[in-house]
């Protein structure tokens, strides 16, 4: 079984959220006219959660998980982690994006894990013994010595996910790590992560357009609207873990009800 | 036999196909890069040999292979080419180096400032379509027939295609790269250092190596122009001086001399690149 709620309720109680975004507000400016993307978004992340970001493309999830990273300020509204506001990009929010080229190709797998601690001031025996720790984790010890143009796309997000895991963040951000993935692949990765994620008991704020890997991966999903985006609902799927039950079929129905009504409405009539 | 063992053992290495039993080379393809190029090159010597020798060319003209090598041995053995051929290197290797650093400077602005990266490009657009030794006449009349004169216009040969590459590396680093750069806590001088530099590299490589190339040209022309500056006259110095003399075994062994030392730089910059950019995928082979 893999998220149980037994799991979650040994947790000390989480009254307060880990990361909690408030009323942002989004978008980008050009010519000096201010383009909404995300209208007002709030949701919370409570500890060693998995939190789904999902929402039609162009609805500004990726926006509002750079905006978590610290690469882009909001508008209007906050972000805050642990009580305190987040302004700059920090290892404490450690990101997986869906490029495949976020390693460094200078560096071998092990080196790309090795380094990033040691900027955070770890000691080499201390940050390689770390590396060696996550690379098997993440099934990569017999790639430790190559370099990334050298492994396969699933490969090397396999490294990227290990080299976010190896720095400790508090919460681990997701970009589409697996959108350029194919779909077999895909499927796998994500049921490495989901053990990862109960092994090492990571919070995950995770972005992603597939309603299916919303509901496997995810514990929370946070339905975000077309743009200028809301929040359309926030839905508890973190009992759904076998695609083959009525209940997960039912909240794959339900999501992308959710996802088209506003499009159109006969889509959403023909669905049910 | 011996060898022959050998150079199956390498072609069986390269294919990783033929079984290690022998193999018989029927076609040019067949044998190793080395053994075909060698073959050339004694080909070429061979044919130079017998041309001089059968149309009798006249030796003030052409002289072959043998008196060219007889030449070589004794400028380096007496010294004259070696000294010819250190003043050439070390005035070359001291103008790329004020070059580079005046490049770093540049670069720098460019990156950091708008302003400095229009001045970058204009100068870049101006200068570098001007070949360095056109200015030659105008250094000399500023500093006279001195050292500093040639500095100035093989580091001005230097600076342009280096600054150019090397702020178009900077410009076109991967924005993901920068971004994890920025998300595993670095900024400022590490950024640049760890991040950035290491991303330009491969354009930093192909800078260096043409920005050798203009100086290797033009300091050779500009001694040949020029002659002696300081203490002793360069390469370029040395074939003019033997021409001069009738000296014709010498004019080709200079010659050979800055062919050997162009090949020796183009085969320790690709030393480089395969141990660096080639290695990490970043550049073609």
């Amino acid at each position: 079984m893999r998220h149980t709620p037994t799991e979650q309720a040994t947790t000390p109680p989480a009254r307060y959220p880990l990361l909690s975004v408030r009323n942002v507000q989004l978008g980008y400016t050009m010519q000096g006219q201010r383009h909404i993307a995300v209208e007002d978004v709030s949701f919370d992340v409570m500890p060693g959660e998995k939190i789904m970001l999902l929402g039609p493309s162009g609805c500004g999830k990726s926006t509002l998980l750079k905006t978590v990273a610290g690469f882009l300020t909001p508008f209007q509204g906050e972000v805050s982690l642990a009580g305190r506001r987040t302004l700059a990009p920090g290892p404490d929010r450690a990101v997986v994006f869906q490029e495949f080229d976020q390693l460094f190709p200078w560096r071998t797998v092990r080196g790309n894990l090795v380094y990033p601690q040691r900027v955070n001031g770890r000691s080499k025996e201390d940050a390689g013994r770390r590396a060696d720790e996550y690379l098997d984790l993440m099934r990569l010890t017999p790639a430790a010595d190559r370099y990334p143009h050298q492994l396969s796309g699933g490969m090397k997000q396999r490294v990227a996910i290990a080299r976010a895991l190896a720095l400790d963040p508090m919460v681990l951000l997701m970009d589409e790590p697996f959108g350029a993935l194919d779909a077999q692949t895909r499927s796998r990765l994500q049921d490495e992560l989901n053990e990862v994620a109960d092994r090492t008991r990571v919070t995950i704020l995770f972005v992603t357009h597939s309603i299916q890997e919303a509901v496997y991966v995810g514990q929370r999903v946070v339905v975000l609207s077309r743009p200028p985006s809301t929040v359309v609902d926030v839905l508890d799927v973190s009992e759904l873990n076998d695609p083959a039950s009525p209940a997960f079929t039912d909240a794959l129905m339900r999501l992308r009800s959710m996802l088209t009504e506003d499009e159109a409405e006969l889509e959403t009539v023909a669905f049910e | 036999m011996n060898q022959t063992q050998t150079l199956s053992r390498d072609a069986a290495d390269v294919t990783s196909s033929a079984p290690p039993a022998r193999r018989r080379y029927r076609r040019w393809g067949d044998l190793p890069v080395g053994p075909r190029r060698a073959l050339i090159i004694l080909a070429m010597l061979g044919a130079w040999q017998a041309a001089v020798a059968i149309f009798q060319v006249s030796p003030l003209l052409v002289s072959p292979p043998t008196e060219v090598g007889l030449a070589l041995l004794e400028g380096f053995t007496s010294g004259t080419l070696a000294a010819a051929t250190a003043t050439t290197l070390k005035i070359l290797l001291g103008s790329m180096l004020i070059g580079m650093v005046l490049a770093a400077a540049f670069t720098t602005l460019a990156t950091w400032t708008k302003f400095g990266e229009d001045l970058l490009v204009l100068l870049t657009a101006m200068l570098n379509p001007l070949p360095s030794i056109a200015v030659l006449p105008l250094a000399i009349l500023w500093f006279g027939f001195t050292t500093t004169a040639l500095v100035v216009i093989i580091a001005n040969a230097v600076i342009w295609p280096i600054s150019i590459n090397v702020s178009m590396g900077f410009r076109t680093v991967n924005p993901t790269c920068l971004a994890v750069g920025r998300n595993i806590g670095l900024s400022g001088w590490r950024l640049v250092r760890d991040v950035l530099m290491p991303a330009a590299l491969p354009h930093t490589l192909s800078g260096l190596k043409t920005g050798w190339a203009f100086g290797w040209r033009t300091i050779i022309a500009a001694e040949l122009v020029f002659g002696v500056a300081g203490g002793g006259g360069g390469l370029g110095y040395f074939i003019n001086d033997a021409r001069y003399f009738l000296r014709i075994p010498d004019v080709f062994a200079g010659l050979v001399t800055i062919m050997a030392i162009g090949i020796a730089i183009e085969l320790a910059f690709s030393a480089v690149e395969r141990r660096t950019v080639v290695k990490w995928g970043m550049k073609e082979s």
